[in-house]
């Protein structure tokens, strides 16, 4: 009797997870796809973004969310597979015990201090070595690649670990030196897992809202160059939210409907991946 | 003519590449950690750490922020912890495999991948407005939670699975029920696990701005209830950063969230070693 009541209250609470989430798709959606067909397709996939005069175009804005998760991967893959390689085939137990937590230690950064990182740093080097405003795609990309690298680089890790030993051992009976092993042999039978961990740091890079606000600059303007300053999706939500009423405060919600969309896309296709095996 | 680089000089090309490019990883790490606490460590005196905010953080401490940082991450992992490991317990305990599962897994892997300031306007819209709770840590609790739930379910399910099968098969044969089994033996033998999965809920919560910046607003009170608005740490560095109120006190506080992190890590490090050595 115990055991039975216990079973149903253990199933109502496992259920709490999808729940939540049922939850957040219903009200970002309920709050924000109302207005996308108020403003008309037109109207939302536009340049013009005044949505206290009736303008609600956020195709600035999504280009520029490409653009710094673009940028962000183009600096988190490399190192990210570079430290996943390292560590699991060019390292001793030792440094791997050592180095893991360590990596897993820049996970635990709140992205304001990233960002703040990149406001006395990052910015101040930009402008002086390449000119311009500082607060641009370069920036933000330079310092989500850092954020993301983490995800990249525990996701592959595990993925390299979970490659059968035997097939190292055929490698090198072969006479394969370990790169060789690495690149004909580990990375193709590990592929799956790496590119669910870099789906997963896409989906970081491109929901990433504090630090990216901090550095990006945030003009509303498709950039011209990765020198210029640029707004994401997230950061009009976070910019605008404290303030926003009405129609106005419906658009931000339709920027997160977007963005919602984005995310739970990039996390099934990562599943499906890594559920294949 | 052409050139060919040969397997071994390949090999030490590769080698030295990913060393440096390994190194140059764990350089920044370091770098960032060791620039706020050169910058900051000066600033925390006993009054910056007890004393009120005073001006919008030109003057005084940071204790409001360091309480409500308290208040709002004891309230999330209260609500979180039962129904995580909860979940954890009903997932590898009750289900075996199935539809069930898959569908309890996929919301906790999505849930897991939503940034967080979809968190923040949920929280806003849903237990700000809707809920009618205001700014406040009530909301602003209730938010982290659901943020930090996928964490707690995820680590605990793997403390579950983690306990030999010949520990319920003992406590079976000396009549021990399900219940009896799972919260005598189980548990008992998964916390450090589950500690660990906690801990580390609490480092997330602690460092989040942007879910909560929506829900428990940002106010410099010294917080009197639940249903008081106030501004965590993460969320007064970033408001002394962006607006340059002052960036000694902006250096201060990414101080103690810095220490607080390392801390954190360092804890949950400790417990999941111990687990490990125990289990695997």
């Amino acid at each position: 009797m115990k055991d039975k009541i216990a079973e149903k209250l253990l199933l109502f609470i496992a259920f709490s997870a999808i729940l939540s989430l049922s939850l957040i798709t219903f009200f970002i959606f309920q709050q924000g796809i109302p207005l996308i067909f108020k403003a008309g397709l037109g109207n939302f996939f536009s340049l013009r973004w005044a949505p206290t005069r009736g303008g609600f175009g956020i195709l600035s804005m999504v280009v520029g969310s490409l653009m710094v998760t673009i940028g962000a991967l183009a600096v988190g893959i490399p190192f990210g597979l570079a430290g996943a390689i390292f560590l699991a085939e060019f390292s001793s137990s030792t440094i791997q015990k050592t180095l893991k937590p360590v990596i897993e230690l820049l996970a635990g950064i709140p992205s304001v201090v990233f960002g703040f990182i990149g406001i006395v740093i990052l910015v101040p080097f930009i402008r002086e070595i390449f000119g311009g405003p500082g607060f641009s795609v370069l920036a933000a990309s330079i310092i989500l690649g850092i954020m993301i690298l983490p995800t990249i680089v525990s996701i592959s890790y595990d993925a390299l670990l979970a490659v059968p030993k035997t097939y190292r051992e055929g490698s090198y009976a072969l006479g394969a030196t370990k790169w060789q092993t690495v690149v004909m042999v580990l990375l193709p039978a590990a592929r799956s897992g790496i590119v669910a961990g870099i789906i997963l740091g896409m989906g970081r890079a491109i929901g990433e809202t504090m630090a990216v606000i901090m550095i990006a600059g945030n003009a509303l303007k498709i950039p011209g160059s990765i020198l210029d300053s640029v707004r994401t999706l997230t950061s009009t939500i976070a910019l605008e939210l404290g303030y926003a009423a009405g129609d106005h405060r419906a658009a931000l919600f339709a920027c997160g409907s977007i963005l919602f969309l984005i995310i739970i896309f990039l996390n099934i296709i990562a599943t499906r991946i890594t559920n294949r095996k | 003519m052409t050139f060919r680089i040969g397997p071994r000089t390949s090999q030490i090309i590769a080698y030295i590449t990913l060393l440096v490019m390994t190194a140059i990883t764990v350089i920044v790490l370091f770098f960032i950690i060791f620039y706020i606490l050169k910058n900051g460590i000066g600033q925390l005196t006993l009054e910056f750490l007890t004393d009120r905010t005073r001006d919008m953080g030109r003057e005084g401490g940071i204790l409001p922020s360091i309480l409500g940082t308290l208040f709002i991450t004891i309230f999330a992992i209260l609500i979180a912890t039962p129904l995580g490991v909860g979940s954890a317990v009903y997932l590898v305990e009750y289900t075996k495999g199935g539809f069930i599962r898959r569908i309890i897994s996929f919301g906790a892997d999505c849930l897991a991948g939503v940034p967080s300031i979809i968190f923040g306007l949920f929280g806003f819209i849903f237990f700000v407005i809707t809920m009618n709770l205001g700014w406040s840590i009530l909301s602003g609790g209730l938010t982290l939670a659901v943020m930090i739930l996928p964490t707690i379910i995820r680590t605990s399910e793997e403390a579950i699975k983690a306990v030999p099968y010949t520990y319920r098969e003992i406590s079976y044969s000396l009549g021990g029920g399900k219940l009896d089994t799972i919260v005598r033996v189980v548990l008992p033998s998964a916390l450090p696990g589950i500690l660990t999965g906690v801990i580390l809920g609490i480092g997330r919560a602690v460092g989040e701005t942007a879910a909560v910046i929506f829900t428990a607003g940002s106010s410099l009170g010294l917080p009197t209830s639940i249903f008081s608005s106030t501004r965590t740490l993460a969320v007064h560095f970033y408001i002394l950063a962006r607006e340059g109120i002052s960036m000694p006190k902006a250096y201060g506080t990414a101080a103690v969230l810095i220490i607080i992190i390392l801390a954190i890590n360092f804890i949950a490090y400790r417990l999941m070693h111990r687990f490990i050595a125990r289990y695997y």
